[in-house]
């Protein structure tokens, strides 16, 4: 398993490059320079020390007692990337990929966006290196994610709202793509997620796998023994990579997926591409996508901006095919339920993303015990990917927890602050 | 018997002149009017035909290609419907696709070869299709002796412009900038020295694209390419001025690849 991918990026039939020949010579110069920096001491000492010492790692494991009721009894141990800098695991990519850029001698850094979250941390990222840094971010999501926008501002970076097709992260992809064709010469595109077309998905996960690592070695001390399941939401699937990987090698336990179910799968309103997507190529690489008959990209369905996004990381695909991976769709309606849970049981607000793998490894621990396992004996890890912060808008508009004239109000304020620069 | 590509730059060699290569999308603004205006420009004098296959994520074309496609697949444009298109034009000029790779992976490669090859079309140009990719396309396309073509672009080494010239048939499209689709004031200077280096690694035509809007434009392009190819230009003359605009803008650059 872990000889993939193979040289020219392929994992099984999945992965690639397809892409215009304009980009090759980048990619080519980026999986040399990614390819040399791995084995670079003093590369990797400077990005340890900045995975310390700025993004705050190792990022804790909490166990939340709690919980256990809401997952069969099964012991919940939750990784907690949402407390590393910036908020989610994206910081831990993008020190990576800025310190390759430096080494690649290029000053610019352009970045998609979906729920700001790997926005943000490239925002960080370039104000910390000195960077000139352009985010491209779905006109949709700018509203509905309104607070990393600020963020990303504050930090310096130029946030652009695409206008075209879905206006999504789908479409900021696009203009992330064009806008590398137009000046990859000086510029460095930093994706976001385990997506695109070789090195892309394997840098990333590269980059990533920390987080599982330290979650391995953590569960270990903690109760003597591997865990019996790791859970992750998948939308690019970048957290859930950095979270499986090193569990890869042990059979004995279960990598779990939770994509985003929308209105429910079953009625086709959802962003689920490894459920009930089909092979496809899209930004890049072969993977599950969301299309119709025609190969044309379908619109997604999510609550949560972060997975609403009809591809999925190639290497996904290929763990889904060999069976090594399983992924389920997540409803919003449970997504949100689980988000409260973990809110008023553990004192944790996690972002809406986060809470897909919440729901689960509550759905994956019920069903190990209905099926006879005992609970006392059950270990889940989830990833905690991000925090909440940004998604408390969606969540008091989804509980009601402000008044219809409270959000006409706010809703002013924000048209009236849509007309600055 | 329709038109093919070896025998049109043949021809254009002989009257010493370049090749003008229209290209518009199936169902822009409607079928009916997309194939009207490709149709008028033949009559304007178009050398060959792009029949462009609109995609939901066109990653490799600029604003106006984008709209364009964007408000045909809305309109409900099919990819069957650019078999059609093809049919229609293929008996004038030689004619190929212009399609991103999942339309035609979604299709089939073997059976998307066979039907252009019945609806008389000569091959296809595959913007975000790299020759390392191109295995089960290169495939199915020798097998209906269509012609798959290749782009290059300024980045491009020598090596891969090789690899480039040994996959190709019919021609080269060299992509005149770094960038997307779209019209621009100059083309860029590196266009010629990328024919240039092309045509030291292939003997295949090189046909110039990216930026070419009128016949001024044409004219200089044409005196050191094989054909130009020009799109958003026709695009936004079928957007703004109908298909008499696209007849308009044809007979000014169909004069630009003439002039000396």
């Amino acid at each position: 398993m872990s000889a993939v991918p193979d040289i020219s990026g392929h994992f099984g039939p999945y992965g690639g490059r397809f892409v215009p020949e304009a980009l090759i010579a980048a990619l080519d110069e980026l999986t040399a320079a990614h390819e040399s920096a791995k084995h670079d001491p003093v590369f990797t000492a400077e990005l340890d020390r900045l995975l310390s010492t700025y993004a705050g790692r190792p990022t804790p494991l909490t166990d939340a007692r709690r919980l256990s009721e809401h997952a069969g009894g099964a012991r919940i141990l939750l990784k907690r990337e949402d407390l590393a800098h910036t908020g989610s695991h994206k910081i831990n990519n993008v020190l990576g990929q800025a310190l390759l850029t430096k080494r690649m001698g290029k000053q610019r850094v352009i970045a998609e966006t979906g729920a700001g979250q790997h926005g943000v941390a490239t925002a960080t990222a370039c104000a910390l290196f000195g960077f000139e840094c352009t985010v491209y971010m779905g006109e949709e999501d700018t509203r509905r994610q309104a607070l990393n926008v600020a963020r990303m501002r504050l930090l310096g970076a130029e946030v652009i709202p695409v206008r075209t097709g879905t206006r999504t992260l789908k479409d900021a992809t696009n203009e992330a793509f064009r806008d590398w064709v137009a000046n990859v010469e000086t510029t460095h595109y930093a994706i976001g997620s385990v997506v695109g077309p070789h090195p892309f998905p394997m840098m990333v996960r590269d980059f990533q796998r920390i987080i599982g690592v330290e979650a391995r070695q953590q569960t270990l001390d903690l109760v003597g023994r591997l865990p019996d399941a790791v859970v992750a939401c998948v939308g690019g699937g970048s957290n859930a990579m950095g979270l499986f990987h090193a569990f890869i090698p042990d059979e004995s336990v279960a990598l779990v997926g939770c994509e985003a179910g929308g209105d429910g799968v079953e009625t086709g309103r959802h962003a689920a591409p490894l459920t009930a997507g089909t092979p496809g190529v899209l930004h890049g690489a072969r993977s599950y996508l969301m299309q119709d008959e025609d190969g044309q990209t379908q619109d997604t369905t999510s609550i949560s901006a972060g997975l609403d996004y009809p591809g999925v990381g190639p290497e996904h695909a290929f763990l889904r095919d060999s069976g090594r991976a399983t992924y389920s769709g997540i409803s919003d309606a449970w997504a949100m339920q689980a988000l409260e849970m973990l809110a008023k049981r553990e004192g944790i607000l996690c972002a809406i993303e986060s809470a897909h793998a919440l729901a689960g490894a509550c759905d994956w621990g019920r069903a190990q015990v209905a099926a006879g396992r005992d609970p006392r004996d059950l270990v889940i890890v989830v990833n905690v990917s991000g925090r909440g912060d940004k998604d408390v808008d969606t969540a008091a508009r989804w509980f009601n927890l402000v008044s219809a004239e409270e959000i006409a109000e706010a809703e002013l304020v924000r048209a009236h602050e849509g007309e600055q620069p | 018997m329709s038109a093919r590509l070896d025998e049109l730059f043949a021809r254009c060699r002989s009257e010493n002149r370049a090749a003008l290569i229209g290209y518009l999308p199936v169902g822009f603004p409607s079928y009916d009017v997309s194939v009207a205006a490709m149709l008028a420009m033949v009559e304007a004098g178009v050398d060959a035909i792009e029949v462009g296959i609109p995609y939901t994520d066109p990653g490799m074309d600029g604003p106006v290609i984008q709209v364009a496609v964007d408000a045909a697949l809305r309109g409900g444009s099919r990819v069957a419907h650019a078999f059609g298109a093809v049919q229609a034009v293929s008996p004038h000029v030689p004619t190929v696709f212009m399609s991103y790779w999942n339309p035609i992976e979604k299709y089939g490669p073997k059976r998307f070869a066979a039907d252009l090859r019945a609806a008389g079309g000569q091959g296809a140009i595959t913007p975000d299709l790299i020759p390392e990719e191109a295995g089960s396309w290169l495939e199915a396309a020798a097998a209906e002796d269509l012609d798959p073509i290749f782009v290059v672009a300024p980045s491009s080494t020598d090596a891969r412009l090789a690899g480039v010239g040994n996959v190709s048939r019919g021609f080269v499209y060299a992509a005149s900038t770094m960038g997307v689709t779209g019209t621009r004031a100059q083309v860029g200077d590196r266009a010629e020295e990328l024919v240039t280096r092309t045509r030291a690694q292939t003997d295949l035509p090189v046909c110039v694209g990216l930026g070419v809007s009128n016949g001024d434009q044409a004219a200089v392009v044409g005196r050191y390419a094989d054909g130009i190819i020009v799109g958003s230009a026709l695009v936004r003359a079928l957007q703004d001025d109908g298909v008499d605009g696209v007849r308009r803008l044809t007979e000014d650059l169909a004069a630009g690849v003439r002039r000396r």
